[in-house]
């Protein structure tokens, strides 16, 4: 069954180098493409890259190998703020009884056009 | 890409869903039961959350060492055509890995983690990419089989319950069917060639056939989780109804090409409408899962040996990254 499985020293050697390499990991950054202009940026997914610069190649391999982009953005994760599911409600419940705020609120008398 | 239904081993997770309450794994049904998208930061049951890491990762994996078998071809790819090709086609491969990972993060597990997993042989990958590629028949058969049955896999998987990897998924799928069009060209043109290539053809085929069904992974009877997996949605469709879609639509194909498929059970059942064919040789599979296949030890050496030469340039470029941030910010 395990007859493929490294030796003890082969697995301690790679858990030290695997706890080592955590703290290395090259930071995450997420990736936003603009498919063509007119189109606003869009979320593609995320990768791993040492600085700004090699993000950018990563993300330009990684997400448009057949030219899906015009323009991309990278962004660290880290920097990314973002609202928080488990408070979804309560966070955008001020927009939920605004029902005013939607044209199908008001009443058109019959016979008035183009409003 | 490749998923395989391996991953069926359940693993005790007694402990930490005694803290979910009933009414927290009922709403999440719910949700799942409306067709509504999981996304990685809503509140999940942790099997769910494991199941997903499990099958996200070694779909991941997969992808990266399905790169081996194919890669072994690109010095020698017959034409600059077939070589250019080939390369963009195990890029794609690479690309996949990257994708899955990604939202294989998303869940909270590391990058590290999941590579830690299958460099210390913790976590698999699909069987089918521990057989070797003897001639360039096979680099066609993967392509045309492998890559055919992973579509059949993946094509449900665009619409799994965990937004990310459905996203990673379609991605994934708008390439696939370049794979393995690129494949049944490569059989194609060895179909009209000389009578060794159409034998060399036929080789492939009769090694490829069986260990593309095995990729479907157990037969239902035999696959302990999938019902829960089709309960979240994870799965559409079980293993067995994938892998007869796969048979019936490659049956044709394969008539096609002038190639016998290696099953004398085979045969087209006129009332259902879908072929039968013969058993699975289930211990070959269990088998080469275990590690005794033709190439997993093979396989398994490159990869370590990839990541461990690669070690020096993943330090000096985080080196270099550290030094640049730090001149910016000292300027």
């Amino acid at each position: 069954m395990v007859k493929n499985r490294p030796s003890v020293g082969a697995l301690l050697d790679s858990a030290t180098r695997g706890t080592e390499m955590n703290s290395k990991e090259w930071p995450l950054y997420e990736v936003f493409i603009r498919s063509k202009s007119g189109l606003s940026h869009r979320h593609a997914g995320s990768l791993h890259a040492a600085d700004d610069q090699m993000a950018l190649d990563h993300a330009r391999d990684t997400y448009t190998r057949r030219s899906e982009g015009v323009s991309l953005w990278v962004v660290r994760s880290s920097e990314i703020v973002a609202s928080d599911p488990a408070e979804t409600a309560a966070f955008f419940e001020p927009a939920e009884d605004k029902i005013y705020r939607h044209p199908t609120f008001y009443e058109i008398p019959d016979g008035v056009e183009n409003l | 890409m490749y998923t395989q239904g391996l991953d069926q081993k359940g693993q005790s997770n007694e402990k930490r869903s005694a803290l979910e309450s009933a009414a927290d794994l009922e709403a999440f049904q719910k949700r799942i039961d409306a067709e509504e998208k999981i996304e990685a930061k809503d509140w999940m049951p942790e099997a769910y959350r494991r199941t997903l890491v499990r099958q996200i990762s070694q779909h991941a994996h997969s992808e990266i060492i399905g790169m081996q078998p194919e890669g072994n071809w690109l010095t020698r790819a017959p034409t600059l055509k077939r070589k250019a090709i080939l390369l963009a086609k195990v890029q794609d491969e690479a690309g996949h890995g990257l994708y899955l990972y990604s939202a294989g993060e998303t869940l909270g597990t590391s990058r590290d983690e999941m590579v830690g997993d299958l460099l210390t042989g913790k976590a698999k990958y699909s069987s089918i990419f521990n057989y070797p590629t003897l001639t360039w028949a096979d680099i066609g058969a993967i392509g045309w089989l492998v890559d055919g049955a992973a579509i059949m896999n993946q094509i449900p998987l665009c619409r799994c319950s965990f937004g990310p990897y459905a996203r990673a998924m379609v991605r994934v799928c708008k390439e696939e069917s370049f794979h393995q069009r690129q494949g049944f060209d490569i059989m194609y043109e060895l179909s009209r060639g000389t009578e060794a290539q159409k034998a060399m053809l036929q080789d492939a085929m009769n090694r490829w056939w069986w260990p593309s069904l095995m990729m479907f992974g157990p037969n239902d009877s035999d696959s302990r989780h999938s019902a829960q997996s089709m309960a979240w949605k994870i799965k559409r469709f079980s293993n067995d109804e994938l892998r007869q879609k796969f048979i019936d639509a490659t049956v044709p194909q394969a008539d096609f090409l002038g190639l016998q498929i290696p099953d004398d059970d085979l045969e087209f059942d006129k009332k259902t409408g879908h072929y039968r064919f013969g058993e699975i040789d289930w211990s070959e599979f269990i088998s080469v899962i275990a590690g005794n296949g033709p190439c997993n030890k093979q396989r398994m050496a490159r990869r370590r040996k990839a990541h461990d030469d690669g070690a020096w340039v993943r330090e000096a470029a985080l080196a270099y990254g550290e030094k640049q941030a730090e001149r910016r910010s000292a300027a």
